[in-house]
């Protein structure tokens, strides 16, 4: 046991000693939460579209002052023409444009319909869908004030509620997910890189002539990761609930429990890694180009899983931070219970274990 | 005989620390010039000032005519260098190091062919011109190290501890190299923490706690010392030292 | 000039003998934009739908039917109370909740108005927006269906709207995600193995060679950043040919366009390298450094999420990434055909960024120490 702590000690002094490391390890997650929580979002409002009035009657002024009110458009211009649309498009000015064609309120007025045209720019699909929608929204409304004398026969009227999230805010969907891919992205670089390290400076060779335990050797490598992360959990929660306003509505304990978990579970992908790596380029660029992308679109927080091809859906299932991200959702913002995360916590234990054992039992190997 | 090394009080400091305190000393062309020491005395640092990769606090020192503090690009043309880790690309091979160096210091392309095909057969590496750097074994390392630091015939070459972790006939082998430089007009500027490798030298310094405490030649410190060997004239003066090997 | 020569045969030699590293530097990313773009879909669909339906009228069935054969919801099942349908939505069981009173028939007819109740998961912003716009613009659908199946006359003038989408009819997502994801994939290459390349130097003791040779330090740097805006470009060219091959996009505007772009836009993400790199000692550190900016850069310049709907000071803070302005510049070319004087502006901000940490590199790099 003494040993153990020697080593220990050892580790903790390698990493706290590497001031520009411990800004990133410390400083990532910070400013991740911070940045993220307050700037991204999914909401889309203000757009800037662009406006054509061919007919400047009262009534598309009444309309263009419908739109003008809501907060969903910025109108950017007035333009005199079509040609000028092309070119406000290409030079990503205005996201959409509304053409009132001539004698619209007379068309309105004498044949009872006028149709006013809308072009998006469709390059961000559903961007484009959302503020056609917004758009049609404005008509409608506009469509029931013209028939409020006549009352408009038989409307079904559906009544929306926001359920968790009421303001549509980025930070309940983002968080969590910064949570998953942070943690789980740190844990596996840095234990990857700390191992080979050794291996590259020759001091592997020293540790292993000495009667110590491989898994020794191993606890001490990830002890300091472990201890970072944990910190890191908490700061995190406490700016998410500080600054986001995002506190945890379930259970801390639970949520701290199946954190641990998660961060031992990805300081043993790291472990992995660390074996097979000959040189820290390797590992690096191994944790980085391996696990990046695919576990930043395959955790479900950029994107739904359930629209990924079906292969990718399977591959999901064997990414931890999927299921981490589940329990994070469930626990801290729905406030929900270890009944309702059991099976999550399962699968989480279960693959700690395997990689962990898998590590543990490749790392004798190599040193035979 | 003409002075290519110059020093007069140079220092350098690092914060409080006083690495290197007013060296003086100068040092004439063709000598080979030892620069001894014990660990953290502070050889490499006044060897890293000559050479322009250090800037010192204060004194002045001059290479090959050179001021080192406004002319180190100048002194950098002039002079060659081997590190302690030797500094020859792993990933590259014996033939392809040495074109690089040589270009690097504006040698044409004939005169790299050439070059090349007189150090292979000086060193006796015909055969391993296409051989990666890394796969050599080190004392053949070292001296193509060597050969390389002075591919373009400089006039002075610095050589930092470039013996470490070699057999003792690989070392003899190296000095061999060093001779025959010298010989040719070169002037060797070396550290060594090797005792014996002092005898080899035309003069020497010893250093202690950043100060040269004696300099003279190896025959002249024996008979000052009133020892049999440099290693017993080293003993004498290190003893005192304050300082602790870093 | 000739150092340049003979500095630019070695990294490249040096470079393409790494076969460990150059199978990571260009099959990995490949591989990345074959599957991601795939998986990048934010295409609303399948959205899981619980249904309460205490009326059991033929209305109320037909109502149920059509939001189903939308092809949006998918029916997650149903439940005898709305409660019941809320726990599946805390569950995760389904998104939506929809809950048609009793009555409904009736009363619509009674009263001329009934409402429908649906509550959301809101936690994913656009699913919920998307989805209740589905839902509702389905329902306002059923309801003309319903006027015109009970003859009721509705005299009063319409506006209609005539909506067309432009530059991508089809409203496909690899459109948009594959130019994005290859800027990503190329950006994290190029920055970061530049900045491990000179660390490696650093650790390995071979920098000091070149600090005492007569090697400019600007002709140095240039050497070093040469072979990587090399790759880059190669690897941009290998990903325009996946998107192309794979997912059928063909850059609309011209190829000129995108190379220049591409360059300027390398010339800023190395100097980004260069820069961490003579901040670092170790190559720990150098990852470190870049694995902190190429994270933030990632999440914030668009990719995933619109710098539209961000706060004015994190889209000035986002100004500041090259990323960003290259994205934008590929979104445009790609899909609209934008030219040289319509990407000027992210040109310009590329250049200038570019230039700024380039010199703060070459200031900060001492061959004297």
């Amino acid at each position: 046991m003494k040993q153990l702590s020697t080593f220990i000690r050892k580790e903790f002094l390698h990493v706290f000693r590497d001031r520009k490391t411990l800004l990133m390890l410390f400083g990532l997650p910070i400013a991740q939460i911070v940045l993220f929580g307050f700037a991204l979002s999914n909401e889309i409002k203000d757009s800037r579209i662009a406006l054509l009035d061919y007919s400047k009657d009262a009534v598309t002024t009444r309309l263009i002052g419908k739109i003008e009110a809501s907060h969903y458009f910025d109108i950017r211009r007035n333009l005199a023409s079509g040609e000028q649309l092309n070119a406000a498009f290409k030079r990503g000015d205005i996201k959409m444009a509304v053409i009132f064609p001539q004698n619209f309120g007379d068309d309105l007025i004498h044949a009872g319909k006028a149709t006013v045209q809308v072009i998006a720019d469709a390059s961000d699909p559903n961007q484009a869908t959302t503020i056609t929608n917004y758009f049609e929204s404005i008509v409608t409304d506009y469509n029931a004030e013209l028939s409020q004398n006549a009352q408009q026969p038989l409307q079904i009227r559906p009544e929306l509620q926001m359920l968790y999230n009421p303001e549509l805010r980025g930070a309940p969907n983002f968080v969590p997910g910064v949570m998953a891919l942070v943690l789980m992205l740190v844990c596996t670089m840095m234990t990857s890189v700390a191992i080979v390290r050794e291996k590259e400076l020759g001091t592997m060779e020293i540790l292993l002539v000495s009667p110590f335990k491989p898994i020794y050797i191993i606890i001490s490598k990830l002890a300091p990761n472990l201890v970072i992360s944990i910190v890191n959990l908490f700061i995190i929660l406490a700016l998410s609930d500080i600054f986001l306003d995002l506190p945890v509505k379930g259970s801390v304990a639970l949520l701290v429990g199946c954190s641990i978990l998660f961060i031992l579970t990805s300081l043993s992908i790291g472990l992995l890694l660390s074996i097979n790596a000959k040189t820290q380029q390797a590992a690096m660029m191994g944790s980085l180009m391996g696990m990046m992308l695919p576990t930043m679109l395959l955790t479900g927080f950029l994107f739904p899983i359930e629209n990924m091809p079906v292969a990718l859906q399977v591959l999901s299932n064997l990414v931890p931070s999927r299921w981490y991200f589940i329990i994070v959702k469930r626990v801290m913002l729905k406030g929900l219970g270890f009944s309702s995360v059991w099976k999550e916590t399962l699968i989480l234990t279960g693959m700690c274990l395997f990689l962990f054992g898998i590590s543990l039992r490749n790392f004798k190997i190599r040193l035979q | 005989m003409e002075t290519v090394i110059r020093t007069e009080r140079l220092t350098k400091r690092f914060g409080d620390f006083i690495a290197a305190n007013e060296l003086s000393f100068e040092v004439g062309k063709g000598e080979i010039f030892g620069f001894l020491g014990a660990n953290g005395a502070g050889k490499t640092t006044a060897m890293r000032m000559l050479c322009g990769l250090l800037a010192p606090t204060s004194g002045k020192a001059s290479i090959a005519g050179f001021d080192v503090y406004t002319q180190t690009e100048k002194i950098k043309r002039n002079i060659g260098y081997m590190s302690q880790k030797f500094s020859l690309y792993d990933d590259l091979t014996v033939s392809e190091n040495i074109r690089f160096y040589g270009g690097i210091y504006h040698m044409n392309r004939p005169a790299i062919k050439e070059k090349t095909t007189l150090l292979l057969e000086e060193l006796g590496l015909r055969n391993e011109a296409k051989t990666l750097v890394r796969e050599l074994p080190l004392g053949w390392k070292q001296k193509l190290s060597f050969s390389v630091s002075i591919v373009h015939d400089p006039g002075i070459v610095f050589l930092d501890e470039p013996t470490g972790g070699v057999d003792p006939v690989t070392r003899r082998q190296f000095w061999d190299l060093i001779y025959a430089a010298a010989d040719r007009g070169v002037t060797i500027f070396v550290t060594t923490h090797y005792m014996d490798e002092a005898e080899y030298c035309n003069r020497v310094s010893i250093m202690v706690d950043g100060v040269i405490a004696a300099l003279d030649s190896p025959a002249g410190l024996k008979q000052q010392y009133g020892s049999d060997s440099m290693e017993d004239v080293f003993y004498e003066l290190a003893r005192k030292a304050k300082r602790k090997a870093d | 000039m000739k150092t340049l020569r003979f500095l630019l045969e070695k990294e490249f030699r040096q470079l393409l003998r790494n076969r460990q590293l150059m199978r990571t530097l260009l099959l990995a990313p490949l591989i990345q934009l074959i599957l991601l773009p795939m998986a990048a879909d934010y295409t609303v669909k399948n959205i899981a739908i619980a249904v309460t339906d205490n009326d059991h009228s033929p209305s109320s069935q037909r109502l149920i039917a059509k939001i189903t054969a939308s092809g949006y919801f998918r029916l997650a099942g149903y439940t005898a109370s709305y409660p019941q349908a809320l726990k599946m939505v805390e569950e995760d069981k389904a998104d939506l909740a929809l809950q048609i009173p009793a009555h409904f028939e009736r009363d619509l007819v009674r009263e001329n108005a009934k409402q429908v109740y649906v509550a959301i998961n809101a936690i994913e912003g656009t699913k919920a927006n998307l989805g209740g716009a589905y839902l509702r613009s389905i329902v306002s659908d059923f309801n003309d269906d319903l006027r015109v199946q009970w003859a009721v006359i509705d005299d009063a003038p319409q506006v209609t709207v005539a909506s067309s989408n432009w530059y991508n009819p089809f409203l496909r997502f690899p459109l948009y995600m594959v130019p994005a994801i290859l800027v990503t994939l190329v950006t994290a290459m190029v920055a970061m193995q530049s900045a491990f390349n000179i660390v490696q130097e650093k650790e390995s003791g071979t920098i000091e060679q070149i600090n005492v040779t007569p090697i400019r330090k600007h002709i140095f740097i240039i050497g070093k950043m040469i072979p990587f805006l090399v790759l880059g470009i190669v690897l941009f060219t290998m990903g325009l040919l996946v998107g192309r091959l794979l997912y059928g996009i063909v850059p609309v505007g011209s190829l000129l366009v995108l190379y220049v772009s591409l360059v300027v836009y390398l010339f800023a993400m190395l100097g980004l390298g260069l820069l961490l790199a003579t901040y670092s000692n170790t190559q720990m550190q150098a990852m470190s450094l870049s694995f902190f900016f190429i994270n933030i850069f990632n999440m914030m310049s668009g990719v995933f999420t619109s710098v539209d709907s961000m706060p004015g000071w994190a889209q000035a803070i986002v100004a500041t990434f090259p990323p960003s302005h290259f994205i934008k510049i590929m979104r445009t070319v790609v899909l609209k055909g934008s030219g040289f004087s319509d990407i000027m502006p992210q040109l310009w901000a590329m250049a200038a960024i570019g230039l700024f940490l380039n010199t703060w590199a070459v200031l900060n790099y001492r061959k004297t120490a």
